[in-house]
């Protein structure tokens, strides 16, 4: 059984000019340990995707369909009670903006505690090991002298990591991060990629990572999702679905990022702009911009499989 | 090729206030604790040519823009000079300065949101008198469809637009005092990857039909590796490395170049697993001696602590400011190996 698997998810939105779905029929799975990356432009609702994993969606968000089935239980139905078992302790979520997460008033130490005590009864010695070895694991140099620290006397870095090691310290099934790193330096951004890929690795815990730029989950995950416009339009293995997109935005996705050997030529640009949530066009979504569309893409494509993989496309690449 | 802009010596430091109390025990002499200052940019040489685009890349902290400011005319000197075709603006003069324009990160906090497009555009064209007030329109429309927005949006206010629109707005702005030379201060980092590519490309045509100059200021080094001729790289405010763009890339000499190389996430690597650079930016509050890269740096040797290295050319057009490039060092066996890798 896989650890996590949603089916046919729908998000919506009611605003006063209308009813926008973030979330189109969103379905995958992911099985312990593994890394699902979900790669997407602004608006397409990668980020709509964690929030409704978390059960985070707020109004005027509602959930409007589809299942969650986290170790076989549909947290669809799932009390508020449930919620707040499952969350921080199964489940946990690291966010862009550490100090969206960071009690600012509240040292490290008592904040990765309490994530601790919440979910268990043990005892204060026993919290502060974990939660010393928990900043160890994330690459916190002094970890007993920082828990005593304030979040604004951390670099960004930094506070990235005590967020992370606030989502691991009690060793959860799922981690859902959601572009953690986009806000950090280079250097930085590479030593948390190559500590979350070893801590996958070590701890068995799944991870999903959200993120704007295809090249950053290349070497870390196992499994890509690209999202437009509220829909997975096409997933599969990370390796393969660069080297081979199937689906014409995935393709001009990639073709778009300058790189060395284009230097001083036109970069590739996707003509037009990504439809306003509120006015998407009927059936595919990404037609009115695809040089491939044809009258058949007025219908929705449904998901095509091949060869372990899946796009939602009826003129799909090679 | 002629040099449109140099910098000599550039260097900026702010002083940090002190609390009221801090100051008036100074002032009674009852402490000795000297203002304490930032060096946010030291010593930065540079020389542009006319027609090329310089990459400036390094993190955050490390001064870029702070020189990108200077070189705009934003923000005076401290000390250093600034000269534009051979005349010296190192204080700010109107007349020369009009040829310098900015286009800057964020496109939602650069545009006043409530001036309609065609202000945002003519005000300063006006202003400096380069366009009669009722010739404006046309003007604007000129503007908007060099940057390939629709004449018919100057009516418009900025939130009506999206992001890459927006920052199309803020191009026209700057091209609208007719400038010979713009700095780019992170103008695509804000963007998504397809609307970046759209905007990468209007600064390439713009550069071909008006014969542009940039200064592109980024931290991404695959953008600037795709737009830049040469490359300086900062480091906690001083230049450690500048070359053309295919030598830093191809063959990095600086340490630093080499880390940032290694790290930075690209589509076309091969899946190394390298363990990245230690450490973050120390403060510039209180700088590392030495060489301020020597506390992260693998190749660290004793005199690196003690003696900073100055910038020397270790290639035709190629500077570095690194010990390991001093004569008397033979590189021991790892460092030998970690140049070979790269090369």
């Amino acid at each position: 059984m896989a650890l996590l698997e949603v089916n046919n998810l729908v998000t919506e939105f009611h605003t006063e000019a209308g009813v926008a779905k973030a979330l189109d029929n969103v379905s995958f799975t992911l099985e312990r340990g593994k890394v699902l990356g979900i790669v997407g432009e602004s608006g397409s609702g990668k980020s709509v995707t964690a929030f409704s994993l978390m059960n985070l969606v707020e109004k005027p968000g509602r959930i409007a369909g589809g299942e969650i089935l986290f170790n076989g239980e549909n947290l669809r139905n799932a009390s508020v009670k449930r919620w707040s078992q499952l969350r921080g302790d199964r489940i946990a979520m690291v966010f862009q903006d550490p100090m969206m997460s960071l009690n600012p008033v509240m040292r490290i130490g008592a904040q990765l505690g309490e994530t601790i005590a919440i979910h268990r009864k043990v005892s204060r010695a026993e919290i502060n090991e974990q939660v010393c070895a928990a900043l160890k694991r994330v690459g916190i140099p002094a970890p007993v002298e920082r828990m005593r620290a304030y979040p604004h006397e951390l670099s960004g870095g930094m506070r990235q990591r005590v967020a992370i090691a606030n989502a691991i310290v009690n060793s959860p099934d799922l981690i859902i991060a959601d572009e953690p790193t986009t806000a950090l330096d280079v250097t930085i951004q590479a030593q948390i990629l190559y500590e979350m890929k070893n801590l996958a690795r070590a701890s068995g815990t799944a991870l999903i990572w959200i993120t704007h730029d295809i090249s950053v989950v290349k070497d870390l995950a196992d499994e890509l999702c690209v999202m437009y416009a509220g829909r997975i339009i096409e997933r599969g293995p990370v390796a393969e679905i660069i080297r081979n997109p199937l689906h014409p935005y995935t393709r001009g996705l990639i073709d778009s990022l300058p790189q060395a050997e284009n230097h001083g030529k036109r970069l590739y640009s996707i003509p037009g702009a990504t439809p306003p949530l509120l006015s998407l066009p009927p059936g595919c979504t990404f037609a009115p911009r695809c040089s491939r569309a044809t009258g058949e893409c007025h219908k929705i494509p449904p998901v095509f499989k091949l060869e372990g993989r899946e796009y939602r496309c009826f003129h799909p690449l090679a | 090729m002629t040099t449109m802009l140099e910098t000599r010596d550039l260097s900026k430091s702010f002083s940090i206030k002190r609390s009221t109390l801090a100051r008036a025990a100074s002032a009674v002499g009852l402490s000795r604790q000297a203002d304490a200052r930032v060096y946010a940019v030291n010593e930065v040489s540079l020389s542009v040519a006319s027609g090329e685009v310089l990459g400036l890349v390094g993190e955050s902290g490390c001064g870029k823009s702070t020189v990108g400011r200077m070189i705009a005319g934003l923000l005076p000197a401290t000390s250093g000079a600034l000269a534009f075709e051979g005349k010296d603006i190192t204080t700010p003069s109107v007349d020369t300065h009009l040829n310098i324009q900015m286009v800057f990160q964020n496109p939602y906090a650069s545009l006043n949101p409530r001036q309609r497009v065609d202000q945002v555009v003519s005000e300063a064209a006006i202003y400096h008198g380069l366009v009669d007030k009722k010739d404006a329109s046309g003007f604007v429309s000129s503007l908007l469809k060099q940057v390939g927005l629709d004449p018919t949006y100057a009516s418009r206010y900025p939130h009506q637009f999206s992001g890459g629109q927006r920052q199309r707005i803020a191009i026209a702005r700057a091209l609208a005092l007719n400038p010979k030379f713009i700095v780019c201060d992170e103008a695509v980092s804000a963007l998504d990857v397809s609307v970046q590519a759209q905007i990468l490309n209007l600064f390439m045509d713009l550069r071909e039909s008006k014969g542009l100059t940039y200064l592109f200021i980024s931290h991404n080094l695959a953008v600037v590796e795709y737009i830049a001729d040469r490359v300086a790289i900062m480091y906690l405010g001083r230049i450690v490395e500048l070359a053309d763009t295919r030598s830093v890339f191809a063959r990095p000499n600086h340490p630093y170049t080499r880390a940032l190389i290694a790290d930075a996430p690209r589509l076309d690597s091969k899946v190394v697993e390298h363990r990245p650079i230690q450490g973050e930016l120390p403060s510039p509050l209180k700088p590392p001696s030495g060489c301020t890269f020597h506390p992260r740096c693998p190749h660290a040797m004793p005199r690196c602590s003690e003696q900073r290295p100055l910038l020397r050319q270790v290639a035709p057009g190629h500077w570095s400011a690194c010990h390991l490039n001093d004569s008397d060092v033979s590189a021991t066996p790892e460092v030998a190996a970690a140049y070979d890798q790269v090369n």
